[in-house]
């Protein structure tokens, strides 16, 4: 069958079993929009193309599959940049498709040229240039098996526009991958095995690091057996989060810069570590050369370049976290740390009194205030999907997620702007679920034209914005390392609850705390998005916090605060 | 310094993937070679990086994970047989050389080229046996020098093959090259 670059395109994603495609449109991708719209692909056009890879990538987290996201040659190319670079650190697997200028130009500076797999070589898993259109089925096809095999991550296929134009054969048997062949490494060295073996079976102060491996290997079961087996206590890095169930009581809570203060301690006092799928970021170490000092380490990982890297190791095991969970559960013999668990739990000791949700109601409305009773009200079993900042930091703290794949964030990259259009990413991923977006009034600003599309692909999603009048983080380090010079932190922003309006959707404004639940309960019963307004407290900060760079078990504490101290003493 | 061998696929910007990598992880190249293998798909490249060894772990774990790099290995630390080539352009005159000559033949090396005022040396061996050369000749005057860098080899049965190349029954793991 003779098709065109364009048609090959469309055919081979829906082949592919790929539904929706988030883009833009423009000069040098035309010939693959005018197949589009004879396709059966659904095509969700957004205001900015960063907003294109956000959703494509939130679309990638909730359900587990390929993102994809389209855009001209140039100035569409490049904004996808930001994009890219977020689901390379979280090895979100997404596919770029862009257009290109005609291969007998490339080079020659023409209108809207760009050499976008120069720029994006460091943040792509791979990337590659199409010029003729019988390579654009096998490339693509390619290209879907490297985003999402191992350790998954982006890839960008730039299409020349004669090569969308220009006409070849169609075949699906024989544009099958020809990925070159590797060598396979030897994923389960015995030694290896059995060392780590001997190490779970001798250590008395057991800890688990659970990471978002454990979700992108699909391993939830294998790593819930293997938890219970060694009654293990589990800590969880940001974007592990939702990959054991927040309820279940060896879960102790999220670690590191802004983790839990017993989790931190336990860390530091743990004799073995259990490293699950997770990278031992700097934001989790806290300074490398005091960090669990007194643990052995086994890493679990399917990436052999993050063995070692930060943090020596004494077992590695390299493969995948479900088939190694898998054989290391059954030489589980020590299981009983109930004496290390009675001791974690007194660590957690004086948090609950730190605690923000024991203070009595003021009047003030915190943003703790509001993601609990998120949590509460959607029984922990929305979509949330949160920017980058304080308020990222607060879901992590009191929103507890009971399953996988249900907070996303940007991790890695630690991108603003990223939470509403991936939201819509993640809405058309799961239609049926309930997705909440929790966004600061800064990284809102960012990318809020996406409102947009929201309104004209007529989804629902709701919007709690924690809106505080500063970029709330930054101002937090001002606050604490630069003597309160809030430089560039206060923040003006239009009146969110118009603005929404503006766009049609609808709206409500949010400024005390008894007002929190009816406006959550209202905005559930909608059929419709809606927007909400949270005006918190402004110069609240995020307890407890290790500085960067300082021992994970020197932390900043929320002050003891006195109403609580009077409340308990008579 | 440590010297890592990559077969890579023998097509456009592999060479930029490779060197950006080594820039991306901060690692100084001292030199990279390449060129095509029997198989005229698959190129060979030896580098040789300025790093200790837990930086020449990070660059071949990095290189193997990407696409168009078949096979990337550490062999700093094996038996080794390696090579520089060198051409080096000296001045000189009746009255020297001979004494050029003489040297010349010290060293293994070979005089190429003779033209009135200079000759040129073509010597190979290791980076040592080069960089000794080039002292001695230096009083005379270096007026240009070219250097191939280094292509490394494991010694006797020490095979190191791309994938494809394997026949199947020994595509099992090599002994010595799991986890660090």
């Amino acid at each position: 069958m003779k098709l065109t670059g364009a048609e090959i395109l469309c055919e081979t994603l829906t082949r592919l079993g790929v539904r929706e495609i988030f883009g833009y449109p423009g000069g040098a991708i035309l010939p693959v929009y005018d197949a589009l719209g004879k396709s059966k692909l659904h095509h969700i056009l957004v205001r900015h193309e960063q907003g294109a890879t956000h959703m494509a990538d939130g679309y990638a987290r909730a359900s587990g599959g390929v993102g994809v996201a389209m855009a001209t040659s140039g100035p569409g190319a490049t904004n996808m940049v930001t994009g890219i670079a977020t689901a390379m650190l979280d090895s979100s697997p997404v596919v770029c498709i862009t257009g290109q200028v005609s291969s007998k130009v490339l080079g020659s500076d023409a209108f809207q040229e760009v050499d976008i797999t120069g720029i994006t070589m460091p943040i792509t898993k791979h990337n590659v240039v199409i010029t003729k259109a019988e390579d654009v089925a096998r490339t693509v096809r390619e290209a879907f098996v490297i985003a999402k095999s191992g350790r998954p991550g982006p890839v960008l296929v730039d299409i020349t526009k004669d090569a969308q134009q220009a006409s070849a054969e169609f075949d699906w048997e024989t544009s099958a991958p020809k990925l070159p062949s590797k060598r396979v490494r030897n994923n389960h060295d015995q030694a290896e095995f059995d060392r780590a073996v001997e190490l779970l079976n001798t250590a008395k102060r057991p800890l688990i690091l659970a990471g978002h491996g454990i979700m992108v290997s699909g391993a939830m079961r294998a790593f819930e057996q293997f938890v219970r087996t060694g009654s293990y206590p589990v800590a969880m890095t940001l974007l592990g989060i939702g990959c054991f169930p927040a309820k279940d009581p060896l879960n102790l809570g999220m670690m590191g810069m802004h983790g839990e203060a017993w989790v931190n301690n336990a860390i530091q006092e743990a004799d073995l570590l259990i490293a699950i799928g997770m990278r031992f970021d700097d934001r989790v170490t806290g300074d490398l050369r005091t960090y669990a000092k007194n643990a052995r380490k086994i890493h679990i990982e399917i990436d052999r370049a993050e063995i070692n890297k930060n943090v020596k190791v004494d077992a590695a095991l390299i493969g995948d976290a479900g088939e190694i969970l898998e054989k290391l559960t059954p030489h589980i013999v020590t299981r009983d740390h109930s004496v290390w668990i009675r001791h974690i739990s007194e660590l957690k000791g004086d948090s609950a009194v730190r605690d923000i949700q024991s203070l009595p109601d003021s009047g003030h409305l915190y943003a703790a205030h509001v993601i609990n009773d998120l949590w509460k009200e959607t029984h922990g079993e929305a979509i949330v999907v949160t920017d980058v900042g304080q308020h990222q930091m607060w879901e992590a703290q009191y929103y507890h997620h009971n399953c996988p794949r249900t907070l996303i964030t940007s991790g890695g990259l630690g991108t603003m702007g990223f939470a509403l259009p991936a939201a819509i990413g993640a809405k058309f991923a799961k239609p049926e679920s309930e997705v909440w977006v929790v966004v600061g009034d800064g990284g809102f600003q960012m990318t809020m034209s996406e409102l947009a599309t929201i309104v004209q692909e007529k989804i629902n999603i709701k919007i709690a914005i924690i809106n505080n009048g500063y970029l709330g983080m930054v101002r937090q380090w001002q606050e604490f390392f630069y003597d309160k010079r809030y430089v560039a932190t206060p923040l003006v922003a239009p009146d969110f609850a118009v603005l929404a309006n503006a766009f049609g959707i609808r709206s409500e404004r949010i400024t005390k705390r008894a007002e929190v639940v009816p406006a959550i309960r209202s905005a559930r019963e909608a059929t419709e998005s809606v927007l909400i307004d949270f005006r918190v407290e402004q110069e609240d900060s995020v307890y407890p916090m290790v500085p960067a760079g300082a021992s994970l078990h020197d932390m900043i504490r929320r002050p003891n605060n006195p109403l609580v101290e009077t409340a308990t003493e008579p | 310094m440590q010297t890592l061998v990559a077969y890579v696929e023998n097509k456009p910007g592999v060479l930029n993937r490779v060197s950006s990598l080594a820039r991306r992880l901060a690692i100084n190249i001292d030199s990279l070679t390449v060129g095509p293998t029997e198989n005229e798909e698959i190129a060979r490249m030896t580098i040789v990086a300025h790093t200790d060894e837990r930086g020449a772990h990070r660059l071949e774990a990095s290189l193997e994970k990407l696409v168009d790099v078949l096979l990337a290995e550490n062999i700093s630390s094996r038996a080794l047989l390696e090579r520089d080539l060198a051409l080096i352009k000296v001045s000189a005159d009746q009255q020297n050389r001979p004494h050029l000559m003489e040297l010349t033949k010290v060293f293994r090396a070979r005089v190429v080229d003779v033209a009135p005022e200079s000759l040129i040396i073509e010597v190979s061996g290791t980076a040592d046996k080069i960089d000794g050369l080039l002292e001695v000749l230096r009083p005379f005057g270096v007026l240009e020098m070219a250097r191939s860098g280094r292509i490394s080899m494991t010694r006797g049965n020490d095979l190191l093959r791309p994938p494809s190349a394997l026949p199947e029954d020994s595509k099992a793991e090599p002994a010595g090259s799991t986890v660090p």
